[in-house]
């Protein structure tokens, strides 16, 4: 168990969050931190909760217990389209990009918003297609004719029309071919190199430690190990234990 | 061949052609007061029974904003937008509440709204119809009728309102937005779209276009209290036999609609053509219920 | 050892009365009031609460639809209308009319109606169904309005009241208080019927198909045959409660078959308690009693559709389990 990243107070904060879908109780009293310009990767088996904890921090399901901060100011439960002006990005499971949309009506869902000067569109823009060049060519395309991968890009790329200070990433290798799956690496990388934030929810354990800083393991809706991604390794027991087969 | 001719020779071709060209006229104003009633279902899933009712409230306002300003223009502008504002006001109030719940509770409530806003206006206006008086009073001859120019304009305004919708909605940053929110409530949110505000200025956008089609009418029509009523169930099956959320289908439904009731018209009496409606509605349901003119999504 | 065994079970059966002790002592106290309440009342409210029980019966034919099967129906006007109607052509064919003619041809008509409604109901959801069920409505106005030669047009249909008849034994005319207490016959007994049917577990399939209709037809349920059963017995007895009107009343109206008669019959049902059966006809009382003082004491030009609208939105916001709906649970047990 590491110390805490920085002693300031994060940029996100999550501390004794309960929440249930329906009568199901999905987390027991989730904590965990994001500081400002951090990988963490959350790692889990299938069902533990994870996206759960992605969409209690966005305010797309409400906690009945606990809360989220964003920068100390607590945002709990606040609705979606407010987390989202104060710069939280989210990409969910499934990318749910606007099919009947164009790429760039997909982005401008992110660009038009207040005080984003003409400038500053341009240069979000600019970067987006420099990260992503396939956007470019098929930005006047339907969002529901791009393929996966694309798809995946197109979810990213619409989140950072935010500028977010926090992305939060649920599952982004998901169903993606092997050499796409290494692009998500680099993009996390550069979006990191940034200075973003990123919540990472995932399956690819190899992918996660490698892009982390640090990483929180949950169980059965709670929150179980946490340490500094350099102290595992693939082979860990507690990386067997938490999320062997 | 000699009953058949007979049949053919006693179709009444100019009146065919005189109603035809009534038919696109009442169509074209079904279809405004349609779009806004599908407009407000595809997007945010409310069945808006006071929808008739608010295309009386617009041609009230237009009877009193045409007395005190004498301009028809400039009427139904200002009719438009205060159904619309009153409509944003109403929607905030009563239907904001309701989101997330049971669909029935919406209609229930509209179908509250519409039984007050009917009662408020018979109790405000009293019994006798109003009239405005035709912007242009122009004609020209159509066979041996003098067919005001007027009834032409209707069209074509209500042609271009619905045309300038459809425009917002592909090209404007709001009309994006109530598309993004169309197609995924949660993510559009997720995106910093004020959901809940799409959803109030979609309502009070189709509140206005159907102020806007009562004072169109009502220099044909005439205004009082149960105008409503009538078109409010017209225009639910225009909305239904289009396909429901679909524009351009609610408008060709609405054409369709009303020159087959134009047509029987001839044969029939007034109260009885709207059958014609009726019976498209039914086959409707029986053979392509998702709508005639749907498009697979 | 005998007697302790029996000891231990006694005590528990005498601290208090079973839910069902309980509801049928309420039921009876309930009744005996209503049979009282012609001996008590002046003649015009006498007759205020026979128009009530009616109203009531329409708005629990609905419940059965809307509480118990979730599908939401505009179409009980019609139902109503041609049970009302049935019931005038009876009385006008066969002179001198005859009760239970009546009530066969009314809800021969209200059937006829409801086989319409029902095969919709099957291919039709929700929204869909709704609105579809408020055009039938104005179908069957449209064309009982326009047909003047054979219902009368806009004037309706005039004719006598049938007497009370049992064949061989009894033949008497109605006076407003026996007319009282056959109403609340039928009215109690539908509601009987009712109730045993929403009790049954053809009524709980009902229910489940109200729930989630997806998982009932997946465990195995023919909901389609469901769903007509339940249409056919609300438009029964919608139309069984459009005969009492005809009868009571000795004339037949188009009015009551446009689709605001069925919107009221809804509101009755919110205001009152959907899925409560008693519900409605409370409520029923309720919006009539309140637009009868209404207009008592602000005049007969107020438009009490105004306060009551208002109070009909807000129960929906703030109250839409309706008057009863605290007693929900109780009342299906």
């Amino acid at each position: 168990m590491s110390e805490e990243a920085n002693s300031a107070e994060p940029l996100v904060r999550v501390e004794g969050v309960h929440t249930y879908y329906g009568k199901s109780h999905i987390l027991h009293g989730v904590s965990l931190t994001i500081g400002a310009g951090e990988v963490v990767g959350l790692l889990g088996r299938n069902g533990v909760g994870k996206s759960t904890t992605l969409k209690s921090i966005m305010g797309l399901v409400q906690p009945t217990q606990g809360t989220v901060t964003l920068n100390g100011r607590a945002v709990t439960g606040m609705p979606p389209h407010r987390l989202a002006r104060l710069g939280i990005g989210y990409v969910p499971e499934d990318r749910r990009i606007f099919r009947l949309l164009t790429v760039m009506e997909n982005l401008r869902t992110g660009l038009d918003r207040k005080g984003v000067t003409e400038e500053t569109r341009k240069s979000l823009l600019d970067k987006v297609f420099a990260y992503f060049p396939v956007l470019a060519e098929r930005r006047t395309q339907a969002g529901g004719t791009l393929s996966g991968g694309e798809q995946q890009m197109l979810a990213i790329a619409r989140a950072m029309m935010l500028e977010p200070k926090i992305i939060l990433l649920d599952e982004p290798t998901e169903g993606l071919m092997p050499r796409m799956v290494s692009q998500i690496g680099h993009i996390i990388e550069a979006l990191h190199k940034e200075g973003i934030s990123i919540l990472l929810v995932e399956q690819n354990v190899p992918l996660t430690l490698r892009a982390s800083q640090r990483v929180y393991i949950m169980e059965k809706g709670n929150v179980r190990h946490h340490c500094a991604a350099s102290e595992l390794d693939v082979n860990d027991a507690v990386i067997k234990q938490y999320l062997g087969v | 061949m000699g009953a058949v001719g007979d049949f053919i020779h006693s179709i009444p071709i100019d009146l065919l052609i005189i109603q035809t060209v009534n038919g696109i006229v009442t169509g074209m104003i079904l279809a405004l007061v349609a779009s806004g009633l599908t407009l407000i279902f595809g997007i945010m899933d409310v069945v808006n029974f006071a929808h008739g009712e608010l295309f009386m409230l617009g041609a009230y306002m237009g009877v009193i904003a045409f007395a005190t300003t004498g301009n028809f223009w400039v009427a139904l502008v200002l009719a438009s937008l205060i159904v619309g504002i009153f409509g944003a006001a109403l929607q905030i109030v009563t239907l904001r509440p309701l989101i997330g719940r049971d669909p029935l509770n919406t209609i229930l409530a509209t179908f509250g709204i519409s039984l007050v806003l009917q009662n408020y206006a018979l109790w405000q206006f009293g019994p006798v119809a109003r009239k405005i008086s035709e912007p242009i009073s122009a004609e020209f001859t159509l066979f041996y009728l003098q067919y005001p120019w007027y009834r032409i304009v209707i069209a074509v305004l209500s042609a271009a309102i619905i045309g300038a919708l459809w425009l917002f909605l592909k090209f404007n940053k709001f009309g994006v937005w109530i598309r993004a929110t169309t197609q995924d409530r949660v993510m559009a949110q997720a995106m910093g779209i004020p959901v809940p505000w799409v959803y109030t200025g979609v309502f009070a956008l189709g509140a206005a276009m159907a102020a806007a089609s009562g004072v169109l009418f009502a220099p044909f029509g005439g205004v009082d209290s149960s105008m409503g009523l009538q078109w409010v169930l017209e225009a639910f099956i225009v909305v239904v036999v289009g396909g429901m959320g679909n524009l351009g289908g609610s408008v060709v439904a609405a054409i369709f609609i009303s020159l087959l009731e134009a047509y029987a018209a001839v044969w029939l009496n007034p109260s009885q053509a709207v059958i014609a409606s009726f019976v498209v509605l039914i086959l409707t349901l029986l053979f392509r219920p998702t709508g005639l003119f749907a498009v697979p999504k | 050892m005998t007697s302790a065994s029996l000891d231990k079970t006694m005590p528990l059966a005498k601290k208090r009365l079973s839910h069902t002790t309980t509801y049928w002592l309420v039921f009876c106290i309930v009744m005996a009031a209503l049979i009282v309440a012609p001996l008590v009342l002046p003649e015009f409210w006498a007759g205020f609460l026979t128009e009530v029980l009616i109203w009531g019966l329409l708005a629990m034919s609905s419940d059965l639809l809307i509480g118990y099967t979730g599908m939401v129906s505009f179409g009980h006007s019609a139902f109503f209308g041609l049970g009302m109607y049935g019931a005038a052509a009876a009385l006008l064919l066969v002179k001198p009319g005859n009760l239970w003619l009546a009530i066969l041809f009314g809800l021969g008509g209200a059937a006829g109606a409801a086989v319409f409604v029902a095969y919709f109901s099957t291919r039709l959801r929700d929204i869909y169904f709704a609105i579809t069920t408020l055009i039938f409505s104005q179908i069957f106005y449209v064309i009982i309005f326009t047909w003047t030669s054979l219902t009368g047009g806009e004037n309706g249909l005039i004719f006598d009241q049938p007497h009370f008849t049992i064949p061989f034994l009894v033949n008497v005319p109605f006076n407003s208080t026996t007319m009282h207490w056959f109403v609340l016959a039928v009215v109690a007994g539908s509601y009987l019927i009712l109730r045993r049917v929403t009790q049954s577990p053809f009524g709980m399939v009902l229910q489940s198909i109200r729930e989630n209709e997806a998982r009932t037809r997946a465990i195995g349920y023919p909901v389609e045959r469901y769903k007509i059963v339940s249409v056919m017995l609300s438009g029964l007895f919608a139309g069984l409660a459009g005969v009492l009107y005809a009868v009571q009343k000795e004339f037949a109206a188009p009015d009551f078959v446009y689709f605001l008669t069925s919107g009221e019959a809804v509101i009755y049902n919110l205001i009152g308690g959907v899925g409560t059966l008693v519900g409605p006809i409370v409520g029923a009382g309720f919006f009539q009693l309140a637009r009868q003082l209404l207009s008592q004491w602000l005049g007969d030009q107020f438009p009490y559709l105004i306060p009551l609208g208002i109070v009909f939105i807000a129960m929906i916001i703030f109250l839409p389990q309706g008057l009863l709906g605290f007693a929900r649970r109780w009342l299906n047990r």
